[in-house]
């Protein structure tokens, strides 16, 4: 099930911005799995290598103050929206200079100047929640959209059910973005999930159901375009079902032993960001050289960010009494 | 019984008697006209779909406007997660869960992200939500209509809960919780929708995590929130009569609950009866007793009471529910104890 195409393809700048970004997060990924392994920081990591094109692809749409509501695997979906790699790093290792001053870790990523106010570890709370976000750009008339990523099994929770049901009667300024990685945990999309594609399931709701490859950048993009489009024109929701594969497991310590090999071969050498590498410099979009110099520049900051968080103190005891209420409490 | 948006007296002449349902809309109106980020919205609310099952909202679609009061589908759990998103993005949501025991099935919402939205953001974000419902043993309405589930609310870190005794307590009460900065779960008596009082002056507010002393008394402090303050001072009224001087605290919010009004109360008359409608066993009564013993032991002159309903669920013939129910006879039986 899909509805016409009617957004064009992003320019070469815009895709070289989406490879930026996705490199930025294989790259800051990859840092992540040394430094937790290493035991330099003690965090619960959700690898969203596989999925970076996706994600870049979805951001680069949205604009800096639309709301992004992600899940635990949100690495991806948070640093395409602008989540400054401090922070970040910070917030993994639990410090005061954290997002969250190290009261939310990864699984709490927030970060309300790019747009990503919720990240959750509930599967399929997030959906609900973007709903109400919408609601309020709804009442406020501020062209604010939101955006919420979850995963193939989320769809399987009531609360999608509810709140895709919701968004339609209401007409909320909202995408549904599922990343379809073909697995949740252990269990395959196809033990899981009673239906074909999780795109078909929008028809009940009475909102468009959009499939798309989400490893391809050009794809994505304009699915997202055009959600994007839908939403702020006032037409109401879109449920978008990209396509993807995670290449490292649920969670970090995950062997993917319940993936066939071959299933994983594939989609490995298939891998989304060097393949966008290879298609933005066939047409000529960017150079080799300017790519690597990207690279650098993502290597860089990485490390920066790496250096500052082991660095950082970690937060005061005071501050367990404080954001429990709005006034601080004796815990 | 329907609530209407009539004007309330001035709080010079003798106060108009109004059905509970009339108390709650009074809050609402007050807060929405004053505050155009208050929202509403939850099932069978909006004047199209009556204006709420008791009219509690009677009106309100019509003066304010179908986008700031809408009726929802029977999704609890994107009713209670709109209501998150909203109050993130800066709305002052007020989310009606028809009966208290349907917020089993909005858990998630209230417990892992309401509650829990301003901590793990390190204070980025907040969520001033306001969650009505309503509950209550008597309507003859049995096990899935009636708990006072107002115990596992108070247990959570992040969370207000607020459980007036009275019409015009209801009204000062919702208002403050509406304009409160953390998620309020305001619950509401269905008895009390059904029974009149006087209503609150205009522009009543009243502060959360106030007690109120209900009635002054040297003897005996009785404790509690909600209906069975009505029963605690009558029985207060009565063992005047006998000379014995009964002080009444009514909390008015549960969590974060008035420590200080309490320990106050204990400690000048040196015995403590707790009161509460939700069973008695591991209720908010214990929480209360277990604090005045840690603070006021070498004080207290007898045991510590608690005063609760049977570790039953709520049952449906009227004699097995008068005996579910704590009483008047609970109360005043409770009180003796602590005196003899
Ligand atoms: C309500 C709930 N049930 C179970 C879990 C444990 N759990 C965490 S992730 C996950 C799988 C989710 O799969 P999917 O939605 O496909 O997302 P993915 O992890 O593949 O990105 C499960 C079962 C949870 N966090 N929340
Ligand atoms: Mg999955």
């Amino acid at each position: 099930m899909t509805s016409p195409r009617t957004s064009n393809a992003p320019d070469g700048d815009t895709l070289v911005e989406i490879y930026r970004r996705a490199q930025l997060i294989r790259h800051c990924g990859e840092q992540f799995l040394k430094t937790i392994r290493a035991g330099r920081i003690q965090a619960p990591y959700y690898s969203p290598r596989g999925q970076e094109v996706l994600a870049a692809a979805t951001m680069v749409t949205l604009a800096a103050d639309d709301y992004v509501v992600t899940i635990y695997r949100g690495l991806h979906d948070q640093l395409a929206k602008g989540v400054p790699l401090k922070e970040l790093w910070a917030e993994y290792a639990g410090k005061a200079s954290g997002s969250c001053k190290g009261k939310g870790g990864p699984m709490h990523i927030t970060h309300p100047a790019s747009g990503v106010v919720v990240t959750t570890g509930v599967v399929g709370s997030g959906i609900p929640i973007a709903n109400g976000l919408a609601l309020a750009s709804q009442v406020n008339g501020d062209g604010k959209i939101a955006l919420t990523s979850f995963g193939d099994g989320a769809t399987n929770i009531g609360a999608f059910h509810e709140a895709l049901n919701l968004a339609s009667v209401w007409k909320l300024p909202v995408i549904f973005l599922c990343q379809n990685n073909l697995y949740a945990e252990h269990t395959s999309f196809a033990n899981g999930t009673g239906c074909e594609n999780i795109a078909m399931r929008a028809a009940s709701y009475g909102m468009p159901g959009v499939q798309v490859n989400g490893n391809d950048a050009v794809a994505m993009y304009r699915a997202a375009a055009d959600a994007v489009a839908r939403a702020r024109a006032g037409e109401g929701p879109t449920l978008i079902e990209a396509r993807t594969f995670r290449f490292e497991g649920h969670i970090l310590g995950d062997d993917s032993h319940y993936i066939p090999k071959e299933e994983m071969a594939a989609a490995i050498a298939a891998d989304p960001v060097p393949a966008l590498r290879r298609q933005i410099v066939a047409a000529g979009y960017a150079t080799d050289e300017a790519l690597d110099a990207i690279e650098d520049r993502i290597v860089a900051d990485v490390a920066e960010a790496l250096a500052y968080a082991i660095a950082e103190p970690y937060p005061d005891v005071a501050e367990l009494g404080r954001d429990v209420l709005d006034v601080e409490i004796v815990p | 019984m329907t609530a209407t948006l009539e004007a309330t007296a001035p709080a010079d002449t003798k106060p108009r008697m109004i059905f509970g349902a009339e108390a709650a809309l009074q809050a609402l109106d007050a807060a929405m006209g004053e505050d155009p980020t208050v929202l509403l919205f939850g099932e069978d609310l909006a004047d199209r779909e009556g204006g709420g099952v008791m009219g509690a909202s009677k009106g309100l679609s019509t003066k304010y406007g179908d986008l700031r009061v809408r009726s929802t589908p029977i999704s609890e759990q994107a009713i209670m997660g709109a209501a998150v998103g909203a109050a993130i993005a800066g709305m002052r949501p007020v989310a009606e869960i028809m009966l208290m025991n349907f917020l089993t099935v909005c858990m998630d919402q209230i417990v892992n992200h309401a509650a829990k939205i301003r901590f793990m953001s390190g204070g980025q974000t907040s969520c001033p939500l306001t969650i009505r419902t309503m509950t209550g043993v008597g309507a003859g309405l049995g096990g899935q209509h009636s708990d006072m589930l107002e115990a596992w609310f108070a247990h959570v870190p992040g969370l207000k809960v607020v459980v007036p005794s009275n019409h015009a307590d209801w009204t000062g009460l919702l208002h403050e919780s509406i304009m409160d900065d953390n998620p309020v779960l305001f619950v509401e008596s269905t008895l009390m929708m059904r029974a009149k009082g006087a209503a609150a002056p205009i522009g009543h507010r009243l502060p959360l995590g106030k007690a109120n002393v209900a009635r002054t008394g040297s003897d005996v402090s009785v404790i509690g929130y909600g209906r069975p303050i009505n029963d605690a001072l009558a029985i207060a009224e009565k063992l005047s009569g006998e000379g014995v001087s009964v002080e009444v605290i009514d909390l008015r919010t549960v969590a974060p609950w008035d420590k200080e009004a309490v320990l106050t109360s204990v400690a000048k008359t040196g015995r403590a009866v707790i009161v509460h409608e939700a069973v008695r066993n591991f209720g908010c009564g214990g929480e209360i007793a277990a604090t005045i013993g840690e603070e006021l032991f070498g004080q207290l002159k007898a045991p510590i009471r608690r005063v609760g309903s049977r570790n039953t669920p709520v049952p449906v013939s009227p004699v097995l529910e008068k005996a579910f129910a704590w009483s008047q006879s609970d109360i005043e039986a409770a009180i003796r104890s602590t005196l003899n």
